[in-house]
């Protein structure tokens, strides 16, 4: 029993010193964000690698993702005769929920355990310590316009998921199952809330990419210099990504869509 | 030694320098002086810790006793601004190159007159080339750091070392690696940059021979002591076993070839059952 808490109070104490590092690291990464102001081709790269390089993974699954609520909403929704409000409905999952959540897991997926890697080798490699005495700020030159990019895509790839995902639906709802086109758009029009949705999905989106490349990128400087060191550390961001960001939905929803 | 005294011409200093990993203890309450202008070599068996020397030399890691001063400043005292614009004067090749695996060998090698300088393209294109011919890799340069050998990753990063024309270099290990004709090159590389660039120069090196013909003094460090020291004739002379053991390589002697372990017949027999 004192060997339980004992190993309780052990690993509580490693993952708050963990946090500590974590959150020292984000500040640091934060300040550095002003010197990649005035270097944008260093921005460019990475907006590439992060943000370009998920568009396919991210359009793809979007597809299907609206295509199956297209065939799961009509069935529920032509037991009531509501078939013109499939857009709505395949909109809205999407806006508020699906588009943010499901693509920010896939950018955890791909992206961020991308960056894990990179970031881990490059110190098992001694590419970081390399960069320090060379006087130059590895946190500066290196992570926080990964930071940045990850930032920037996240949002860009979430509507990119939602509108895929709408266009998914309507292709099943109107080409396959007959509901009216017309209705499926104008519906969606009507009824989808500015704030509501659309921003309120946005910012959760953006929450999202922040924590996803934070988690990433800190794992992968954190991360034991050694192949096996980054191996782990990939699977923790993964892991911790995916945690953080159903969690984090969990609350956002609660606070955005709890008071009406 | 006198640990007080800091020799006029001495641009790094290590005093009472004692330092740890978990609860090995790497460095003993050494010091150490290396002299302007000079080639001074580190030798030592693999583990002794010279690498961690030099990173602690440059400020990467920090000591839990003692001071290290580099050009008068010291080292782990200085806010960070200032151990940047310490490091911009100070090339290190690591042992492992430590090329930036992201970029070509022209672009590694360009990385720190980026960072560091607003010269054109056209001004880096030459410096770059010059310092690739100098190393005699002019014609990789559009390799990409995956593309090349061991010993030409870390002939690419001597030229990156020096590009910045420092004041001094630490060379962790420069001659593993490189075939004899390289090896030749880079000794007089070495010794040629040292005495046209007025260049202060320490070498870390198991490689006995080539460090012994180009040192101006040399340190034998083992088991967080200095167990020689003196020029390269001093220490070829000199009596004591374990630096013979050292410059002759044998296996057995008061060097340990093998890392602190239980005795050999404990470790193979399972604990008590000894037939
Ligand atoms: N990051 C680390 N964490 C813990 N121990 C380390 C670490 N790096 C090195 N060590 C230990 O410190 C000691 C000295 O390592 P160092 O790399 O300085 O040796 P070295 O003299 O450069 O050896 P070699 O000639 O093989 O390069 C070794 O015994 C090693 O086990
Ligand atoms: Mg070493």
């Amino acid at each position: 029993m004192i060997q339980f808490l004992q190993g309780l109070g052990k690993s509580t104490r490693t993952s708050f010193t963990k946090l500590g590092r974590a959150t020292f690291f984000l500040l640091r990464t934060l300040s550095g964000l002003f010197s990649v102001l005035p270097r944008p081709r260093l921005l460019l790269n990475q907006l590439y690698f992060v943000g370009v390089l998920s568009f396919l993974i991210i359009t793809i699954s979007g597809l299907f993702v609206g295509m199956v609520l297209g065939l799961q909403g009509y069935y529920i929704l032509s037991d009531f005769g509501a078939e013109a409000s499939l857009g709505l409905m395949v909109a809205s999952s999407l806006v508020r929920e699906l588009g943010p959540v499901v693509s920010a897991l896939l950018f955890a997926g791909r992206a961020g355990s991308a960056l894990t890697a990179e970031i881990g080798l490059m110190k098992a490699t001694e590419q970081l310590s390399g960069i320090e005495m060379m006087a130059v700020d590895p946190i500066k030159r290196i992570i926080s316009p990964r930071f940045l990019a990850g930032l920037l895509s996240m949002p860009l790839l979430a509507a990119l998921f939602s509108a895929v995902g709408i266009i998914g639906g309507q292709l099943v709802g109107s080409g396959l199952l007959g509901v009216d086109e017309g209705a499926y758009w104008s519906q969606m029009q009507a009824k989808l809330d500015f704030q509501d949705d659309i921003i309120n999905g946005i910012i959760k989106s953006i929450v999202f990419g922040f924590v996803a490349t934070w988690i990433a990128l800190f794992e992968g400087y954190d991360a034991m210099p050694t192949s096996e060191g980054v191996s782990r550390a990939t699977t923790r961001t993964v892991v911790n990504s995916a945690f953080s960001i159903l969690g984090l939905d969990f609350i956002l929803t609660a606070l955005m869509f709890g008071d009406d | 030694m006198d640990n007080s005294v800091y020799p006029q011409n001495s641009l790094v200093s290590v005093r009472n320098l004692t330092f740890s990993r978990g609860d090995k203890k790497i460095f003993d309450d050494i010091s150490l002086d290396f002299e302007r202008g000079k080639i001074t070599a580190i030798m030592g068996p693999s583990g002794t810790g010279k690498t961690t020397l030099l990173k602690l030399i440059g400020g990467q890691l920090f000591p839990e006793q003692g001071a290290i001063t580099v050009d008068g400043e010291n080292v782990h005292q200085l806010p960070r601004s200032q151990l940047y614009n310490l490091r911009k004067r100070i090339g290190m090749l690591f042992q492992s190159g430590a090329l930036l695996t992201d970029m070509s060998v022209y672009d590694n090698v360009a990385f720190p007159l980026r960072e560091h300088t607003h010269l054109s393209e056209s001004m880096i294109h030459t410096l770059v080339l010059m310092r690739l011919q100098s190393v005699g890799l002019r014609g990789a340069r559009h390799l990409m750091p995956s593309q090349l050998s061991g010993g030409m990753a870390r002939r690419v990063a001597l030229a990156r070392a020096i590009v910045l024309d420092p004041m001094m270099i630490l060379y962790d290990e420069p001659f593993t690696g490189q075939d004899p004709i390289s090896m030749g090159v880079l000794v007089h590389l070495i010794k040629a940059l040292n005495n046209t660039l007025k260049l202060t120069s320490i070498i870390v090196s198991h490689d006995v021979h080539e460090t012994s013909a180009i040192a101006d003094y040399i340190y034998v460090i083992s088991d967080g002591k200095v167990v020689g020291q003196g020029s390269p004739k001093e220490i070829q002379n000199s009596a004591s076993p374990w630096i013979q053991q050292f410059m002759t390589g044998a296996a057995d002697g008061p060097v340990h070839f093998h890392y602190p372990a239980k005795a050999y017949i404990d470790d193979l027999l399972p604990s008590g059952k000894r037939y």
